[in-house]
């Protein structure tokens, strides 16, 4: 074995333990890692109580509702499971904040189960259109 | 690659190509942003800021690349002790950390109206600033061992290490629940997200920057290398 080769042999051998042991580390992170939790975690493992936390998903068609101090309001959180999380925010929502956009809300759950938010962002999928290619979406519907 | 192992004969093809990725990057810098910029529709949920895309995605497609681009020069010095390795790795560096430093940027002014926000960490934007802070590490590391005029061999195992992190923000978006949305693009079949009238400009603005980040390497490759002979020579002065 000429020693290019040897050396060759012998660096893809690390590269390939060190890609190993990384992925594996980073796959064990999936939990951690998360930037929210989504509704199907938080029922299907329970999120953590008492503590600020994010969840994040679709906010379900016509379920926003206003209070009636014009700055409160509730809505639905869902995925593509059937798990829903009931949401309360108080204040000023990002302009791409719509039913059936994608959300993450970060806050508290209440004992009931009520999330209440402090703070919510607009998450963008990963459709660019033109308003009129977009058509009915334009306005309503899923964007999947 | 081999032949390019006498650097009189790799600068007599260098020179001609820097001009020519420079003129042809420009060029079609100039039609992708043109028309990016210009003509191309609004988005029909973000409106006018999607067109930070043009120049978003190419730079984080380039800080990717021009790390992958160390790594396999990296390779190829440690292995084949090709001697215009380090001097592509070093070549790649600055360019590669100021095309993340652009994307960080850019990401950062489109997050503000479409998050609500300029910064959160989730994986792609945390795994981005660590690319970045690797670039730093490795002009940082280049730089102390040109002046120890060492091998560079320390700064080759860095940047084949610092690869490890590429993958990492690639898949980001897919292993973790993340803000930043997963991939449009697909060159593999399945299909883009994103519309044709969009599409056509950020190839042609992203395939422009590449031609350019070409040229610049190809420019401080040859900087490098008229350095080095400088420095030898001083040597055989002073000697």
């Amino acid at each position: 074995m000429k020693a290019k080769h040897q050396r060759l042999t012998l660096l893809l051998l690390a590269v390939v333990a060190v890609l190993g042991a990384v992925l594996l580390a980073m796959s064990s992170l999936k939990d951690q890692a998360a930037y929210f939790y989504a509704p199907a975690d938080v029922t299907r493992k329970g999120a953590p109580q008492a503590r600020t936390i994010r969840i994040g998903g679709m906010v379900e068609e016509r379920s926003v509702r206003h209070a009636g101090d014009g700055v409160t309001m509730d809505f639905l959180v869902g995925d593509e499971t059937d798990a829903v999380i009931r949401v309360r925010f108080k204040g000023i929502v990002p302009d791409l904040f719509k039913e059936g956009s994608g959300v993450v809300a970060q806050g508290r759950f209440q004992p009931d189960g009520l999330f209440v938010a402090d703070e919510i962002l607009a998450k963008h999928d990963e459709s660019y259109m033109p308003p009129e290619a977009a058509g009915e979406r334009h306005k309503t519907g899923s964007l999947k | 690659m081999h032949i390019f192992a006498n650097p009189a004969r790799f600068l007599k093809l260098a020179r001609p190509l820097t001009l020519w990725l420079g003129v042809g990057g420009a060029v079609l810098i100039a039609l992708g942003l043109g028309s990016g910029l210009f003509l191309s529709p609004e988005d029909y949920l973000q409106g006018e800021s999607v067109r930070i895309l043009y120049v978003h995605v190419p730079a984080a497609w380039l800080a990717m690349g021009g790390w992958t681009g160390i790594a396999l020069a990296s390779l190829s010095q440690l292995v084949w002790k090709h001697p215009l390795a380090g001097v592509a790795g070093r070549a790649i560096a600055l360019p590669g950390a100021i095309f993340t430093a652009l994307c960080l940027i850019t990401g950062s002014l489109w997050g503000r109206p479409t998050w609500g926000t300029y910064w959160e960490w989730d994986g792609r934007m945390t795994s981005m600033l660590i690319l970045l802070f690797l670039y730093v590490g490795y002009i940082a590391l280049a730089e102390a061992d040109r002046e120890r005029g060492g091998e560079g061999r320390v700064t080759a195992i860095f940047g084949l290490l610092g690869a490890i992190n590429i993958p990492i923000i690639r898949y980001s978006v897919e292993w973790w629940n993340s803000l930043h949305q997963g991939q449009s693009i697909s060159f593999s079949g399945g299909g883009s997200s994103i519309d044709t009238s969009m599409l056509w400009p950020l190839l042609a603005s992203a395939l422009g920057f590449s031609l350019l980040f070409g040229a610049i390497v190809l420019m401080r490759m040859r900087a490098i290398l008229a350095l080095q002979k400088v420095e030898a020579r001083m040597r055989r002065l002073a000697a």
